[in-house]
């Protein structure tokens, strides 16, 4: 008995040493590219990008296996910011309409689950009420949407408003 | 006095004899008028009555929403029936949260004290009478008229110009007003010099209408402070910058104001509104709107309240034929296509006009340009419209920065002599709606960072009050254990 704990207590601090040991010795210099990048990123790790994270975002733009338009969340902000510090181009078809989370308010049963998930701090509802998000806090990750038992917060794409319509590009044949 | 000129401009048909000789009319009072929040540049204004509540003429409405912002008051006495979305009169066809007043006919008006002679008064209190009484540029620009004057007084304007230029095609309300009521905007000019406390005024008019001249310098013969001058007819003479230019030779900088020049330009409606406001303590609840164009049956000039709808002007004036191709609110040149005949006049409409298809030129298809540099030689302030647009189309944003879209007015002047028939201005107008949306990204981003941050940072605060609470907690427990042990 007393044999087995000296063995396992010893092995543990043993490996644990030689692990730190080894972390010190042979560490890499962080890149600094990826830190940048990562300061740019939201940081909430919300997945719509399809990689693990903000920090495989990263991993995937310096690869060049990403096109910077890969965050939803950062919007087209974030994508020409990332195209002029990596040097590349961007398509312009991946400039869509935001979509900005919305709550259908005959189906919230306040369950306030939404709120508490929201990075930006964009959902205002207390429990057993009615739920809203503010537009100009919202940045689209989705986070709430997977918490919703209801299914009533859906990410909509933005309407225009008075404020916000502007005329269209002009669709001319030949010109 | 000397004229200098400007640069461009073209000569479109006038096509003010359609409504040049039609004296101002009053419009029969509409049983219902709609009354939107935002009829001015800045922030909506607020609502301060509630549904169902009865209201005088001229009684406020909305009340004005920080620094650039202007009140609202009744046109009419009534009873407000709704708040809510109705169609702006805009090209887009959107909804602005919109006041609806169900007038009763008696057109009674508030009780007010006879407001006290408006030169005993200081300059300051002149300009926030004008503020108070909701007028703002009445010559379409809508911007809050009060801000103008104390803006221009700081910066030491040393003329007002009053701006009877009206170069639009068809628009004669400006006209009208000067013909039938010189004295009252001659009136409205010396108050405004003395909100200014500047030594002169110059009334300025195109020579297309001699009738205006007379009557203008007629009523200002007793006044030595105030010049009439002919201007020669020239799209856009009427423009601010444009104005300046050819009256004293200046040229407003790039990203300037016109007050940077010692000039202010104020529309002739505008001083006539100045008049009523500090005369008569009447607030802008109505103004002179031209319903013109080949569609319409009798193009007329009314005086309309604020809020009834264009079909309302359009039925009085004998309705709409079959053949109108184009709706438009103010001039040809630069205004708003509508959306529909059920929109309502706002302070900045000067005109309702209904097009046909051979008017407004909608059957020339547009094609490839030729470089041929007309738009270069029309362009009044100087841009080059062809590479503009060629950036707008290629969506080169710094690029179109870089060639000045800011100093562009969308005057018209370029499409008007293209004869490619590219609608320069609606590339332009894209661009700068594309432009302005990056803008608010980029702030709604920071924003963003910022509350992201501000979150952690409670997080992190709440983390160590919890930290905090279970030491004191655990110090507790070990203090009630000594105390105990003590005890035994």
């Amino acid at each position: 008995m007393i044999a087995a704990i000296t063995t396992l207590t010893s092995l543990g601090l043993l490996s644990g040493l030689l692990l730190s040991l080894a972390a010190r010795l042979f560490q890499t210099p962080g890149n600094a590219l990826r830190e940048e990048i990562m300061e740019l990123l939201p940081g909430v790790n919300c997945g719509q990008c399809g990689y693990p994270g903000c920090g495989g975002a990263a991993d995937a733009l310096i690869a060049g296996a990403a096109s910077p338009a890969l965050c939803p969340p950062g919007g087209s902000v974030l994508a020409r910011t990332l195209a002029a510090k990596l040097g590349r181009t961007l398509e312009s078809a991946a400039d869509g309409p935001p979509l900005l989370a919305q709550i259908d308010e005959s189906r919230c049963i306040g369950c306030a689950h939404c709120g508490k998930r929201c990075p930006t701090d964009a959902i205002i509802g207390a429990p057993k009420q009615i739920h809203a998000v503010f537009q100009e806090a919202c940045m689209g990750c989705g986070l709430c949407v997977e918490v919703c038992p209801t299914e009533c917060l859906q990410l909509h794409p933005q309407t225009p408003t008075f404020a916000t319509w502007y005329w269209p590009k002009p669709m001319l044949a030949g010109v | 006095m000397r004229l200098h000129t400007f640069r461009g401009g073209v000569h479109p048909p006038s096509q003010k004899h359609l409504s040049a000789d039609r004296s101002i009319e009053v419009l029969p009072l509409p049983p219902r008028l709609y009354i939107p929040l935002q009829q001015h540049a800045g922030a909506p204004a607020l609502p301060v009555v509630t549904v169902g509540q009865k209201v005088a003429k001229g009684e406020l409405l909305a009340r004005e929403h920080g620094v650039t912002s202007a009140p609202l008051h009744a046109p009419s006495s009534g009873t407000v029936t709704a708040i809510g979305d109705f169609t702006a009169p805009h090209a887009s066809g959107l909804p602005l949260p919109t006041i609806v007043l169900d007038t009763d006919g008696e057109e009674r008006w508030v009780e007010s004290e006879p407001p006290p002679d408006p030169f005993s008064r200081t300059p300051e209190e002149v300009a926030r009478q004008v503020g108070a009484a909701g007028i703002v540029g009445m010559g379409g620009a809508n911007f809050p008229a009060s801000v103008k004057l104390s803006k221009a007084r700081q910066a030491g304007v040393h003329t007002l110009v009053v701006n009877g230029a009206e170069c639009e095609p068809y628009v004669t309300c400006d006209d009208r007003l000067m013909r039938e009521r010189a004295t009252e905007i001659v009136d409205g000019a010396a108050i405004m010099l003395h909100a200014l406390q500047a030594p002169r005024a110059l009334i300025a008019i195109e020579d297309n209408k001699p009738e205006a001249v007379q009557a203008m310098r007629d009523a200002c013969q007793n006044d030595a402070r105030m010049t009439v001058l002919s201007l020669p007819s020239r799209y856009p003479a009427g423009s601010a910058k444009q104005l300046i230019q050819l009256l004293s030779g200046l040229e407003t900088p790039s990203g300037g104001r016109g007050t940077d020049t010692g000039l202010l330009v104020h529309n002739v409606g505008t001083a006539y509104s100045v008049h009523r406001a500090l005369r008569y303590g009447q607030p802008l609840i109505s103004r002179i709107v031209t319903v013109s164009g080949g569609a319409v049956a009798e193009p007329r000039n009314l005086e309309v309240p604020l809020g009834a709808l264009a079909v309302d002007l359009l039925n009085y004036c004998g309705g709409v034929s079959k053949d109108c191709a184009r709706l438009l609110m103010g001039g040809p040149m630069m205004g708003q296509p509508l959306p529909g005949v059920e929109v309502p006049v706002i302070k900045g409409t000067n005109g309702i006009l209904a097009l046909t298809a051979a008017e407004a030129g909608e059957a020339q298809p547009a094609s490839p340009c030729i470089r041929c540099g007309r738009c270069v030689e029309a362009c009044p302030m100087g841009l080059l419209p062809l590479e503009l647009s060629k950036r707008a189309r290629s969506e080169d944003w710094s690029g179109i920065q870089a060639l000045g879209l800011s100093d562009c007015m969308s005057c018209g002047s370029c499409a008007y002599v293209c004869p490619s028939h590219i609608p320069l201005p609606q590339y332009f107008a894209f661009a700068r709606g594309k432009l302005a949306e990056q803008r608010r990204e980029e702030r709604k981003s920071a924003h963003i960072r910022e509350l992201m941050e501000q979150r952690q940072a409670r997080f992190a605060r709440a983390e160590q009050a919890k930290a905090e609470a279970a030491a004191k907690r655990q110090a507790a427990k070990k203090q009630r254990a000594v105390v105990m042990e003590e005890e035994d």
